[in-house]
């Protein structure tokens, strides 16, 4: 019984990170809209587009909370699909931590290469 | 005659209007009763086969006369259940065209294929036999949801004293009107795919509970109708919400549920924390 309970009050406190996490996703994606609009202006290659985000730390706080809230969001429903159409157990759990790690790996690495123009 | 903007012609024509309405009508009707419905019920238990029926057609008839028929006249051996005929006892409910309605309020009329109708009992529940299903595990969800109020006050103490406009009382009164039909419990996805989730009537309940002043085990409440056998795993999808004779709103009520315990779990809540 107590393990059930806390498992029930554990999925509440995920639901809940999901919640929040899914509210900051809102507001990122729509300013990640606008910025990619600002970052294509005078040109599409790799190399003008770097130019003006390159050194810029607002757009490598931006990225990183973004990066953050994925790391925070997509995991928790990936286990929750996993969990309702297979069953809960080790493949759930392994799977959403592995897609955690890599968004936080994944985003952050992308988040430095703008930031320094992979001169790090 | 004709000052008075009245001209004696029109009341003819509009005295022949009215009797061809009133014709056709009659003809619509005329024709309506020489037509049998062709009624498939479900008979046998879990498994079992549908049986067509040829029933009179009339006017006004609602599904349940339609069953009552079938019964009275032509199989004495059907089982169904229903109490009120009314809409308030909830015992009626049915799968009618694939779709569960309380059947004592709805008209062949509104949903008739042609002339067809297919009566099955409520899914997501075991059948008894014929369109009698078990509904001992729907209400038992609702006791495991601590779906009952409990109170701390004896008959020596005053009237609880309850604002209709508080904003408790108006959240309570949004989802009380609940009669226990089944409907939505039969047409929820997830009841379907997980068999253990509390469903849509039992959640609906706890809300309107934890929003009562009086009841003094909100806690309780909160931890058996946590987690992804309670509210958290509802979807959202809004069967419950679409089909509920009454107009209610399950879904608005768990989602109200999965706020209320979120932010008990983590930051807790004037009762305590989870």
């Amino acid at each position: 019984m107590g393990q059930v309970m806390s498992q029930a009050v554990l999925q509440a406190k995920l639901w809940y990170a999901q919640r929040i996490s899914a509210m900051i996703l809102g507001i990122c994606v729509s300013i990640h809209l606008i910025i990619i609009f600002y970052a294509i202006r005078g040109g599409l290659t790799a190399e003008e587009i770097l130019g003006r985000t390159q050194g810029n730390i607002a757009f490598a706080i931006f990225y990183e909370i973004f990066v953050l809230a994925c790391f925070v969001h997509a995991p928790i429903g990936l286990a929750n699909i996993l969990e309702e159409t297979f069953s809960k157990g080790f493949i759930s759990k392994a799977l959403s931590s592995i897609l955690a790690i890599l968004i936080l790996i994944l985003g952050t690495t992308a988040v430095i290469g703008v930031y320094t123009g992979g001169a790090l | 005659m004709l000052d008075m903007g009245f001209n004696i012609n029109y009341f003819f024509i509009s005295q022949k209007i009215i009797f061809d309405l009133f014709f056709t009508i009659y003809r619509y009707n005329e024709l309506m009763s020489n037509t049998d419905l062709k009624v498939k019920v479900w008979r046998g238990a879990q498994e079992g086969e549908f049986v067509e029926y040829l029933v009179p057609r009339n006017p006004n008839q609602t599904v349940l006369d339609v069953v009552t028929f079938i019964q009275r006249k032509l199989d004495p051996t059907l089982s169904y259940r229903f109490a009120c005929r009314v809409g308030m006892c909830g015992s009626c409910a049915m799968t009618v065209n694939g779709v569960a309605r309380w059947t004592c309020r709805t008209h062949v009329s509104q949903i008739v294929e042609g002339d067809s109708l297919e009566i099955a009992p409520l899914n997501n529940l075991p059948v008894i036999k014929d369109l009698a299903t078990d509904m001992r595990e729907f209400f038992n969800k609702w006791k495991g949801a601590v779906g009952f109020f409990k109170g701390d006050k004896t008959r020596h103490d005053d009237f609880a004293r309850v604002e209709p406009q508080s904003p408790e009382r108006q959240l309570a009164n949004a989802g009380i009107e609940c009669i226990g039909c089944g409907v939505c419990y039969s047409s929820c996805e997830v009841v379907q795919s997980r068999p253990n989730y509390l469903g849509p009537a039992a959640l609906n309940r706890a809300w309107t509970l934890t929003n009562d002043v009086r009841d003094v085990q909100q806690l309780d409440r909160l931890r058996a109708v946590a987690g992804d056998e309670g509210c958290h795993a509802c979807h959202t999808q809004g069967s419950c919400t679409e089909r509920c004779p009454k107009k209610l709103e399950p879904t608005a009520s768990i989602a109200g549920l999965k706020k209320l315990v979120a932010r008990a779990a983590v930051r807790g809540s004037k009762w305590g924390k989870l």
